[in-house]
């Protein structure tokens, strides 16, 4: 039989001022990243227009920003490694559909010479539609997690153990809403799954090792909470990093080879799944301890 | 018969169900592009199939935005978005376009989808028009002249942006008419204006047909137009009551010819004039057919993907994705050996069940919903990996294997029970108050929990059941 780690018994309840404190200093980091620099939220959210276009011969990024220049808009560029390829960027309140990708189009191709283009991708989001999408997502998710937290009180019969999980959730997305501030990664839709994605897999994690306390108490009744939450940590420990590893695994390869379009995609499925780990251990589990015990 | 062979049979049935519910995807999807698109355009397009999201396969999304302001007030909201949804499909469909998803998005919003089309100016002229063809008298009364003269004398249009018009203008306006705007017949001339009643005389709701026809004298294309037999005899009354006046033809509240009216015109049949192009004609002569919105649409929302760049997209992840699996596949039998084969089976057959599911319900996969399909197949592999450890545990208690499989399966149970139960909480309520996106994540979730809970649970407990006949003495797990 081929172990990954043997018996363990780690005092993790001992060691929850640290993780706490370390959770802290991670959340903290987000959020001065996110206050100063703030989010870089993507069309989707602020409404405005994409325009990707791809270049026939080399070019660099300097002659595209004169020409996006020369149509008088303020827009963001980003270039495309190796496919000579420039999404130009006019975030903010847009009333008409094609107006500023069509100036754009118009410019790149008085000013730019000796060169020709085609249109890759183009994206117009309205005013609406940007505060309807945020709307709805969130008020979608906050739904959910009141949901979570009644069904993980019914099953455990203990209101606590289903507030620890959302926490512990809730620790892994702003993590990665954070690290998404401090790389200057924006935030889109598809960049939404992901944290949605993050948010499913960190109460999954956390719900098995919940299911061995729970299956613990009934074995040893007498034993008390911080024993009982290291055996059963413990006990699950080699699974945990079977699983985790697996998925951080595919995740990884997925950032490194999975392309452009899915980079900020796998990027924050990457943070929040070492996120979703760590937080399983370090903060769901020791805050069932804190709380219960603090009642007790 | 026992209860096993009844759970392989189920098990195999299954599999025979997914793989025959897969075929015409994979028929489908094996066929090259051009061929696709040519069965796509004459809607010889298998119905029951895995589509590709817009992001995945290139195309056009639009959301409109139905002009409630300017509903009719008699008119119920939902109705008047069904009516509106219903005509863009029509006009769509006589376009020639392949699969188009149109769908109703909150209250007032509609989504369309054209996949392939990234040339939207067509297709927005098409969809974005209102084409509401009326007829009014033009006023010839001296206030209009008057009214008329000065308009020409405005340096700029006497409408503003909101489409008011000039307070001046207004005062001038006879009683119960209205000022309108000719189509202009070249670039620079001066915009034409005309003074019209207020009341209509009749409504494109009555025509029956509307066709490209050319001109004989000019060989410029115009409109040809009949009124079915209720508009016909409402023409005809009409026409024969106010011989001599001028009749004008107004699309979308433009004016584009407004001839005498010499006699009494029966048959009910007319022709719009104008300088338009083969293709404007085309697309004009498709949404008088399709019929009129009940109220102006506008673009919100638009996304093109160009065709390579979804390709590109699908391609690099398609290749990272397969290449993690395979990865994982790979760890699960040299770590599991024997235990890992059987997980292998489940993990496979769980990825055979989701796609044969999503082609059943005719699903769209977008780069979020690939996001959903990650997320089951990972708490796929997570209840796999609970039931081995769980086995490891007990096998550890050297206890007999006819009594480890149970064990392991009974208290692995609930922990794969309440982790996929809570996920799935969360799943409908995304899918419930969710759009779009969020929602195609939703809908693979559920999907792939319910596969996933399935495989990693039943299918592979019959397969150790199956092999517990075989009286084995060791488990390699």
């Amino acid at each position: 039989m081929m172990i990954l780690i043997g018996k363990t018994n780690i005092n993790f309840i001992a060691k929850r001022h640290i993780f706490f404190a370390v959770s802290g200093l991670a959340l903290a980091v987000g959020i001065v990243s996110v206050a100063v620099k703030g989010a870089n939220l993507g069309l989707d959210f602020t409404g405005g227009t994409l325009l990707q276009v791809k270049f026939d011969k080399p070019i660099t990024i300097s002659e595209v920003r004169r020409a996006v220049k020369a149509a008088g808009i303020e827009a963001g560029i980003q270039t495309f490694i190796g496919r000579n390829a420039f999404a130009l960027k006019v975030k903010g309140r847009q009333e008409n559909v094609n107006e500023i990708a069509d100036k754009l189009l118009q410019s790149l191709k008085s000013n730019i010479q000796g060169n020709t283009f085609s249109e890759e991708r183009r994206d117009y989001v309205g005013p609406v539609v940007g505060r309807d999408l945020s709307k709805k997502a969130l008020f979608a998710i906050i739904l959910s997690l009141f949901g979570i937290i009644i069904y993980v009180a019914f099953r455990f019969s203990n209101p606590v153990w289903g507030a620890a999980g959302v926490i512990a959730l809730l620790h892994d997305v702003f993590v990665t809403f954070g690290a998404m501030s401090i790389t200057n990664r924006e935030v889109d839709l598809v960049v939404v799954a992901a944290l949605l994605t993050i948010a499913g897999y960190s109460i999954n994690d956390t719900i098995v090792i919940f299911d061995r306390m729970r299956e613990n108490i009934r074995k040893f009744p007498k034993m008390l909470l911080g024993e009982l939450i290291n055996v059963s940590v413990n006990e699950t420990l080699s699974r945990t990093l079977i699983t985790n590893m697996s998925v951080l695994g595919i995740v990884l390869i997925l950032f490194i080879f999975g392309g452009d379009v899915i980079n900020n995609f796998a990027f924050a499925m990457l943070v929040g799944s070492i996120a979703g780990t760590y937080s399983t251990i370090a903060i769901s589990t020791p805050l069932v301890y804190q709380w219960e015990r603090r009642r007790k | 018969m026992n209860t096993l062979h009844w759970k392989l049979g189920l098990a195999l049935g299954l599999l025979i169900l997914s793989v025959w519910l897969l075929y015409p995807t994979v028929e489908w999807y094996t066929k090259p592009a051009d061929e696709r698109s040519k069965l796509e355009a004459i809607k010889m397009r298998p119905k029951k199939l895995l589509n590709l999201g817009l992001d995945l396969r290139g195309g056009t999304h639009m959301l409109l935005e139905l002009d409630v302001e300017k509903l009719d007030k008699k008119t119920d909201l939902a109705d008047a978005l069904a009516r509106a949804i219903e005509i863009i499909r029509n006009r769509i469909d006589q376009y020639g376009v392949g699969e188009t998803p149109i769908s109703r998005q909150g209250e007032r919003w509609i989504s369309v989808d054209l996949p392939g089309i990234s040339n939207t100016e067509e297709a927005e002229d098409l969809i974005g028009r209102t084409a509401l063809l009326e007829f009014r008298l033009v006023n010839t009364s001296p206030e209009a002249e008057n009214a008329l003269t000065r308009v020409a004398e405005l340096n700029e249009s006497p409408f503003a942006k909101d489409g008011a018009l000039n307070p001046e203008i207004a005062k001038l306006m006879p009683k119960g008419a209205r000022l309108f705007r000719a189509s202009s017949d070249e670039d620079g001339a001066r915009t034409k204006y005309y003074v019209l009643e207020s009341t209509v005389s009749i409504t494109g709701a009555y025509l029956e047909n509307a066709r490209v026809q050319t001109d004989n004298q000019f060989g410029t294309p115009n409109i040809a137009f009949t009124f079915n037999k209720e508009g016909g005899k409402i023409f005809e009354s009409f026409t024969g009551n106010n011989v001599g006046k001028y009749l004008a033809i107004v699309l979308d509240d433009v004016v584009h010819s407004a001839p005498v009216i010499k006699s009494r015109i029966g048959g009910g049949s007319g022709v719009i004039e104008g300088s338009f192009t083969i293709e404007e004609a085309r697309n004009l002569a498709i949404v008088l057919r399709a019929g009129a919105l009940p109220a102006p649409v506008r673009i919100i929302e638009k996304r093109v993907v160009g065709p390579d760049l979804g390709e590109d997209s699908i391609k690099k992840g398609l290749t990272a994705s397969v290449v993690g699996f395979l990865a994982v596949v790979l760890f699960m039998m040299v770590y599991y050996k024997a235990g890992g084969l059987v997980a292998n089976i489940a993990l496979g057959m769980n990825f055979v069940l989701l796609i044969a599911a999503m082609s059943y319900f005719s699903a769209t996969l977008t780069l979020p919903g690939i996001a959903g399909m990650i997320l089951s197949l990972a708490m796929a592999i997570d209840a796999n990996v609970l039931i081995l450890e769980r086995m490891r545990e007990e096998l550890a208690l050297s206890k007999p294997i006819q009594l480890i499989i149970p064990t392991a399966y009974d208290k692995a149970w609930s922990a794969i029970l309440d982790s996929n139960v809570t996920t799935w909480i969360a799943a409908i309520f995304l899918f419930q108050f969710g759009s779009g996106p969020v929602k195609g994540f939703a809908v693979t979730l559920t999907i792939g929990l319910l596969c996933g809970m399935f495989t990693s649970v039943f299918i592979t407990r019959a397969i150790y059941e199956f092999w517990l006949t075989s009286n084995p003495k060791e488990l390699s797990v």
